[in-house]
């Protein structure tokens, strides 16, 4: 008896030991998954910035304001891939953030109960769709409809006007910035939609029926309440939308034309960084080409990450 | 246990043994890498190589220029490029190259009221499309070759490719050939600084621009053109002569070039002579090093280009390509022995 309860007592000890190892280990293999990502962020930083080395050196500052990007000379400017991704994620961000925040309000503040749980489950199943569909669907649907429907609209009345004109000039390709800038614009829905829909959660009832209590308009409250209440965290959330509209590969080299050029119309075609990439980076057969898209990948890794640093500095400091 | 501990021991080596014969099998298979412009009729070739001889053709159609990267990596047994290397090139690298098919590049267009092979077209005029000079249908220049044609008061649409491709270099190479102004402004190149127009991926992404763009002009693989029943156009050739993109036009180009006196075959078959020559010929070719690492794996390969150019004309015309003449075939084996170590086929 004595010696059955010695034996269980020992395994017992045996047992405590084995799982404090066992905890060692656990703790010792989550703190190497994180550093595998921090190492991977490094990594892909470093292996950018080597990369790209000679295309800096031998184009220098030049290589960020210049617009030439000529295979066969081997010259190549980053200006029009640059000037391409910053103003489709500009036109992205004109359409998406006013529906995203249309949706949002609409979703905490005036939709039944029973739309909501469909309503959410439609606009993230909007998030699950791959790039490459939105691009299809941009390219054989959206670009004949903006082709001939859109654009020779946009053309004959914005286009008359003084000043504001020269952003609707030009044939109607269907395909360009614009149509791009659209494609995007959907994309990013989702994304600025949640975001803007949990930040509209975080303004206390107390807050929102006060002012109902008050006498104020929905309109009012969502104007005067809501919003100023959430000023930052919404941004946040259209920042992580910008981010994502950056970088967006496929569906943009569908739709935007790919040329190297840039146009004061937005209806002209232009090309984005990722798109650049994506497009010649089998091809690229010098060195120096190859280096010059590593560099452009260096310039689109920088702007993202500023962009999504903002992003998280404004979310957090919602908290 | 004894027992358990031999069954365990005889699966293990089973399996071992099946993963054995899995990798023989799978060692066997020739690997390659390269043009797309090729693609349909080495894949053609290879199904029916295999139902033949039991081995087959991994062949990733990644882009010349990526065929010329992975064969310099040496992670393939051959690389394929539209756009050949020169002498020193082949040299500097030990790599020896030749072709081994050929094909048309054909102008298309999307006008209402034209039908396929109703307009004609003259190199100049095609180069000051591209470049942006000719920038509406019913320009001077368009019109006198085609006195008879309406052609609208709209703007040209031009596509091309967004992807670097060996279709661009020989298209690019042939517009060098043609227009003093393109050859000093924009050059040739398996993608160029385009000054106008917007760009498609892949032939078939230019096929399909064109086909749901009004008014637009761009320029794909014949076979391209066909399958997607496009409107192409009809040129005019070095002679001056109008020529319709047909197989006989193609092969009277390709029946004009002088193999022999181009040293490493490096040879453009675009604006070549003859009344009967279409204009953008080109030719595919084969990338391999004269001391190959692998001299069994560069047999294999050797074994099935030997096949093809004996076996494989029927399959290549009826994908509209123009397989390659007997004499230069006769060329190209002859370097085969002479030129490369350790190898048999």
């Amino acid at each position: 008896m004595s010696l059955a309860l010695d034996k269980s007592l020992r395994s017992a000890a045996a047992r405590s030991q084995s799982s404090s190892l066992m905890d060692r280990i656990f703790s010792a293999l989550v703190l190497g998954s994180t550093a595998i990502v921090l190492l991977s962020l490094l990594g892909v930083f470093v292996a950018l910035a080597v990369g790209a080395w000679p295309a800096l050196q031998k184009f220098g500052f030049g290589f960020l304001v210049t617009e030439v990007w000529n295979p066969v000379t081997a010259q190549f400017g980053a200006v029009a891939p640059i000037f391409g991704t910053l103003v489709t994620s500009l036109v992205a961000m004109l359409i998406g953030v006013p529906i995203s925040i249309g949706i949002a309000i609409f979703m905490t503040e005036l939709c039944p109960d029973r739309l909501r749980r469909p309503l959410g489950i439609a606009i993230e199943l909007l998030a699950g769709i791959p790039s490459i569909i939105y691009g299809i669907w941009g390219l054989f649907v959206l670009a004949p409809f903006m082709q001939q429907h859109v654009q020779p609209l946009l053309i004959d009345t914005l286009g008359e006007l003084p000043i504001i004109g020269n952003l609707f000039q030009g044939p109607p390709y269907g395909i360009g910035i614009l149509t791009a800038g659209l494609v995007l614009g959907i994309m990013v829905l989702p994304f600025i939609t949640a975001v803007a829909r949990d930040v509209f959660l975080t303004v206390p009832a107390m807050v929102r029926e006060s002012a109902y209590g008050i006498g104020a308009t929905t309109w009012e409250v969502v104007w005067r309440v809501v919003i100023p209440y959430c000023k930052v965290g919404l941004l946040g959330g259209v920042m992580l939308g910008l981010g994502r509209a950056l970088g967006e590969t496929m569906a943009v080299t569908f739709v935007i034309g790919n040329a190297h050029r840039i146009s004061s119309s937005i209806l002209a075609p232009g090309t984005t960084i990722s798109a650049s990439i994506a497009n010649e980076f089998t091809e690229a057969t010098t060195d120096i080409y190859t280096s010059s898209l590593v560099a452009l990948g260096l310039i689109l890794f920088f702007i993202t990450f500023v962009v999504l640093s903002i992003s998280r500095m404004m979310l957090r400091r919602l908290r | 246990m004894k027992l358990l501990k031999g069954a365990v021991t005889q699966a293990a080596a089973l399996a071992l043994g099946l993963v054995i014969a899995g990798t023989t099998a799978h060692a066997a298979d020739i690997s390659g890498a390269g043009a797309t412009f090729p693609y349909p009729i080495y894949a053609k070739w290879a199904d029916a190589y295999k139902t033949k001889t039991g081995n087959g053709l991994n062949y990733q159609s990644i882009g010349s220029g990526g065929g010329i990267k992975q064969i310099k990596a040496k992670t393939v047994t051959f690389g394929a490029s539209d756009k050949p290397l020169t002498k020193e090139e082949l040299d500097s690298a030990g790599l020896m190259q030749w072709p081994m098919i050929m094909g048309g590049i054909v102008p298309i267009v999307n006008v209402e009221g034209i039908k396929p092979g109703e307009l004609v077209i003259d190199g100049k005029t095609l180069a000051e499309i591209f470049m942006g000079k000719i920038a509406k249908w019913n320009d001077k220049a368009i019109q006198t070759l085609n006195p008879k044609a309406k052609l609208p008061n709209k703007a040209i649409a031009v596509v091309h490719r967004s992807d670097g491709s060996g279709t661009t270099f020989n298209f690019t190479d042939y517009l060098s050939k043609v227009s003093s102004d393109w050859k000093s402004q924009i050059g040739s190149d398996a993608s160029v600084q385009w000054p106008v127009g917007i760009g498609a991926k892949g032939n078939e992404g230019v096929s399909n621009m064109v086909k749901q763009t009004g008014n637009s002009v761009g320029y794909v693989e014949y076979a391209y053109a066909l399958q997607n029943k496009l409107t192409y156009t009809k040129m005019k050739n070095k002679d001056g002569k109008v020529v319709a993109p047909t197989s006989e036009a193609f092969q009277a180009a390709a029946a004009n070039a002088d193999w022999a006196n181009a040293p490493g075959f490096y040879l453009i078959l675009t604006d070549q002579p003859g009344a009967q020559s279409w204009p953008i010929t080109a030719s595919s070719f084969i990338l391999m090093y004269k001391q190959p690492q692998d001299p069994a794996a560069a047999s294999e390969a050797l074994k099935f280009f030997d096949w093809a150019y004996k076996n494989g004309q029927k399959m290549a015309e009826s994908l509209d390509y123009i397989p390659m003449p007997e004499s230069v075939v006769d060329m190209v084996e002859k370097t085969w022995t002479t030129e490369m170590k350790g190898v048999a086929y």
